[in-house]
């Protein structure tokens, strides 16, 4: 009946992890109440879940990242306080079945439910409000690519009271994450998770790409676009072209564990490096795909709060795509150690220091954009001149890593650790905080508490180089990733600094909660009237704050590159409308509960298959369905927003 | 239609990436263009790693022993020949004949609905004889990218009930027709990844 599901999946010999999951679970009824108590319920259902306005995804894609930032954390803590802790005879007090499930939970939630989940919510925010459009090309196919991405987060979340999570590290390497080798349901958690929200991220890659390539205002040719629309085109293009790779293959997997194929196995000519070489392929690319969004905020802030137009947009725009082809070119790098033979590794180590030419070139350009500027240490700015120094960094040491005789040294040591988490942390991290900091007036009318948003980015950039420069060095000193304890107790004081950084950014990390509260409640202290509180200089900076659903009343005419910023100088603030706009009522898609209700049946069908329970699976399939074939009959998709409604937005 | 000489001038000169945004049509065709590409490499991902493994066959039978090539080449015609009756049923569609859209909606179906048919008698019969996707790499690889195919086809065919419903339900309306010319995209991409499955799988078995 219910399949491999039965009382023994609750974790209750276990503290820590039912612990968490009584705290999780009591802050959800929590809420919940709440929201009923003060009668939410219908703003929470008309507004929000079932909103199909791009600014409204982005910000629950935005809270969804932050709140996934927390549960990812959490897991970073538990590493670093054990690691700390079991030097020598110590054990620690994680068990190595819980730690590897620990580092596992932090690597997925992080890349793939904060990282990915904020750029996301932020491209979805911003791009249609900077290329001049109303909506996305698809608004109700976005709100099912949102809840499908929130559906993965649940099923990753259950996973921590019913059953358990991969042991297998957040690739999920066979064949070690084959049947075989992981009997249990964790892997099976991993794989369907990431299955389910893999088809919301591609839908949404697919939705953006067609926004900025068809939807783009009258006069904004490709050389007009605002650099963040250029990276944002490049990562999602990146998405169109890799994560169906990413499905492929870990339906591969699924396979080998649900119907007894031999793509990966040890057996009947199974190839498991084929698994690493396939996922690489969809991996490396999804660095820049996290990478490129943020490149576009910090090339945003800096010309902002530099007051100067970007030096050298076109190369910029050039070095975007650049990488963008040259991250399909480099997946070998993650595994020279395969043994493909000097020749490959070879090819492969060239085209990866390669990368490092356009990175360059998006470096320097932002050094001389800032060159000679009006320059403001706003909290956005903060982020980026931190980022400049920290990335940079980081890629240092990644062109360390490209070469292979040095990687053979480097490679699963705590040196590639530091490594990515200095790209990643240094370059995703700070841009999506940048990137929140700055759009955030834009979204609500008021802006985030400025001495406390100082305060978070000290506490991430202290915290980052506290925690990962010892791990450089002790990379270097032989320390390797993944290991739960070590006997050389001569590495536990660098181990300790580390924790105190970890403890530095669980400090930025509790200030950003702060900081949300404090702001919203001296909302009318910080409220934005003007709707541009940085001096803008692109199209979402013309709109009122928050904009109107329909975002532009009139679609403006562009001339140029950094269109508001033009028509600040030349037509005091006023956008020019497109020939032949206005005059008419607008057409806006309605509100529609499909995507979340695909989203409960993608999460019971994902729920079902883990557990082999072969019912439910078909219900979860059949609502997926109906839902499809419900919305295919509905006719009235629209509904008209007449004139008086427009001029009563605009005050 | 009249058209002032002035406007046409003003049309050549802009270039068109900055004619601001295109047509609802447009938009949705490019759209479902794209999720064709991504599809594409789904199968892209699957044929690698049929090539990776084909030779795999841990001492079980390979292509040459397995494939019947008559009933491969049944397949192909049914599949062929139903992109020739969709592309007549688009024609009625353009032209508004819901009766000639009908009977090539239905001879798409029949001639399609035959090659899961025949497919799954192929499957059956290697699984029967011992020859199923857990036998070796190499089958695993076969099973899961014809399959794959023989899936899409399938769906494919619902999606073709579900449009003819549509037509009848609901008319000739604009979410109608761009749904039917998604649609007619779908079936032919199949035919494409097929030819490249015919080629790849069955002329180049060993």
């Amino acid at each position: 009946m219910f399949g491999k599901l039965t009382w023994d999946a609750i974790p209750l010999h276990e503290p820590i992890p039912l612990l968490a999951a009584a705290v999780v679970v009591l802050v959800l009824a929590g809420l919940l109440m709440l929201a009923t108590v003060k009668g939410w319920w219908p703003a929470l259902w008309g507004d929000w879940i079932t909103s199909v306005d791009h600014k409204r995804i982005g910000v629950m894609y935005v809270l969804l990242a932050l709140v996934m930032l927390v549960r990812g954390f959490i897991d970073a803590l538990m590493m670093r306080s054990q690691l700390a802790l079991a030097a020598g005879d110590a054990r620690g007090y994680l068990p190595p079945q819980h730690y590897d499930q620990v580092f596992s939970a932090h690597g997925t939630i992080m890349i793939f439910f904060v990282g990915m989940t904020f750029m996301v919510g932020l491209m979805n925010f911003a791009v249609p409000l900077q290329i001049g459009a109303r909506d996305v090309a698809f608004p109700v196919l976005n709100s099912v690519s949102f809840w499908l991405t929130a559906a993965g987060v649940l099923l990753v979340n259950v996973s921590l009271v019913v059953g358990e999570f991969a042991r297998t590290g957040w690739l999920a390497y066979p064949p070690l994450s084959e049947l075989a080798y992981s009997p249990g349901v964790g892997v099976d958690y991993y794989l369907w998770s990431l299955q389910i929200s893999g088809v919301g991220t591609l839908l949404s890659g697919i939705n953006l790409t067609t926004t900025i390539l068809k939807m783009r205002t009258p006069g904004m040719g490709y050389g007009r676009m605002p650099i963040f629309t250029w990276t944002a085109l490049a990562s999602n293009l990146l998405i169109i072209a890799a994560f169906p790779i990413l499905t492929a293959t870990l339906g591969m997997l699924l396979l080998d564990r649900y119907l007894g194929f031999h793509f990966f196995t040890n057996e009947a000519g199974g190839n498991a490096m084929m698994y690493v070489n396939l996922i690489w392929a969809w991996g490396h690319p999804e660095v820049y795909i996290l990478i490129l969004p943020a490149f576009g905020i910090f090339s945003e802030v800096i010309a902002t709060f530099s007051g100067k137009p970007l030096f050298g947009y076109r190369s910029m725009a050039t070095a975007t795509m650049a990488i963008c082809m040259l991250s399909f070119m480099v997946w070998l790098h993650h595994f020279f150690t395969m043994g493909a033979g000097a020749d490959v590794n070879g090819f492969f180590g060239v085209m990866t220091s390669i990368i490092a030419v356009p990175t360059g070139v998006k470096v320097f350009n932002w050094l001389f954009t800032m060159y000679g500027g009006t320059l403001r240490f706003e909290t956005p700015m903060l982020w980026a001149i931190g980022f400049l120094v920290t990335f940079v960094v980081g890629g240092a040491t990644g062109v360390m890593l490209a070469i292979p005789p040095a990687d053979f040294q480097l490679h699963n040591s705590l040196f590639l650790v530091a490594h990515f988490h200095n790209v990643i942390i240094g370059g995703v991290v700070f841009g999506a905080f940048a990137g929140y900091t700055f759009w955030f007036p834009k979204a609500f009318g008021f802006r985030l508490h400025d001495g406390l948003g100082k305060a978070v980015f000290w506490c991430w950039l202290v915290g980052f180089w506290l925690a990962f420069a010892p791990l450089y060095a002790l990379g270097l000193a032989g320390a390797t990733r993944r290991m739960q304890h070590y006997p050389e107790t001569q590495w536990q004081p660098l181990m300790i600094v580390a924790f105190v950084g970890a403890l530095v950014v669980l400090a930025g990390i509790v200030l950003t909660a702060v900081q949300l509260v404090v702001s919203v409640r001296a909302r009318e202290r910080l409220r934005d009237a003007s709707g541009d509180p940085w001096d803008g200089r692109t199209l979402e900076w013309a709109t009122p704050s928050p904009p109107p659903p329909w975002n532009f009343p009139q679609l403006p005419q562009v001339h140029g590159l950094d269109a508001f910023w033009d028509a600040k100088r030349c037509n005091g603030g006023a956008l020019v409308p497109a020939p032949g706009e206005g005059g008419r009522p607008l057409e806006m898609p309605k509100p529609s509960a499909l995507g979340v209700v695909v989203a409960f049946f993608a999460f019971v069908g994902g729920f079902a298959l883990v557990w082999h329970i072969w019912w439910l699976a078909l219900i979860g399939l059949g609502g997926v369905i109906a839902a499809g074939l419900t919305r295919a009959w509905q006719t009235e998709h629209e509904f008209e927003v007449t004139l008086a409604e427009i001029e009563g937005a605009r005050g | 239609m009249n058209v002032p000489a002035a406007t046409v001038v003003t049309e050549i000169e802009i270039p068109i990436s900055e004619r601001g945004p295109s047509p609802r049509k447009v938009i949705i065709g490019y759209g479902f263009w794209l999720f064709l590409l991504s599809d594409i490499i789904v199968f892209s991902a699957l044929f690698a790693a049929y090539a990776v493994l084909s030779g795999r066959t841990a001492g079980g039978p390979g292509g040459a022993q397995l494939f019947h090539r008559q009933t491969v080449l049944a397949e192909t015609v049914c599949l062929l020949l139903s992109s020739f009756s969709c592309a007549m049923m688009s024609l009625a569609i353009e032209l508004r004949r819901r009766g000639w859209m009908v009977a090539g909606a239905l001879a798409t179906f029949l001639l399609g609905a035959a090659f899961p048919v025949l497919e799954l008698g192929e499957f059956g019969a290697m699984i029967a004889r011992g020859a199923g996707p857990d036998r070796s790499a190499f089958l695993s690889a076969f099973f899961a990218l014809v399959g794959m195919h023989g899936l899409h086809v399938s769906i494919g065919l619902a999606w073709l009930v579900s449009m003819v419903a549509q037509v009848f339900t609901l008319g000739w309306r604009p979410m109608v027709m761009g749904r039917l010319a998604c649609f007619s995209l779908f079936w032919h991409a199949l035919d494409i990844v097929w030819i490249g499955v015919f080629t790849i799988v069955y002329l180049g078995a060993r």
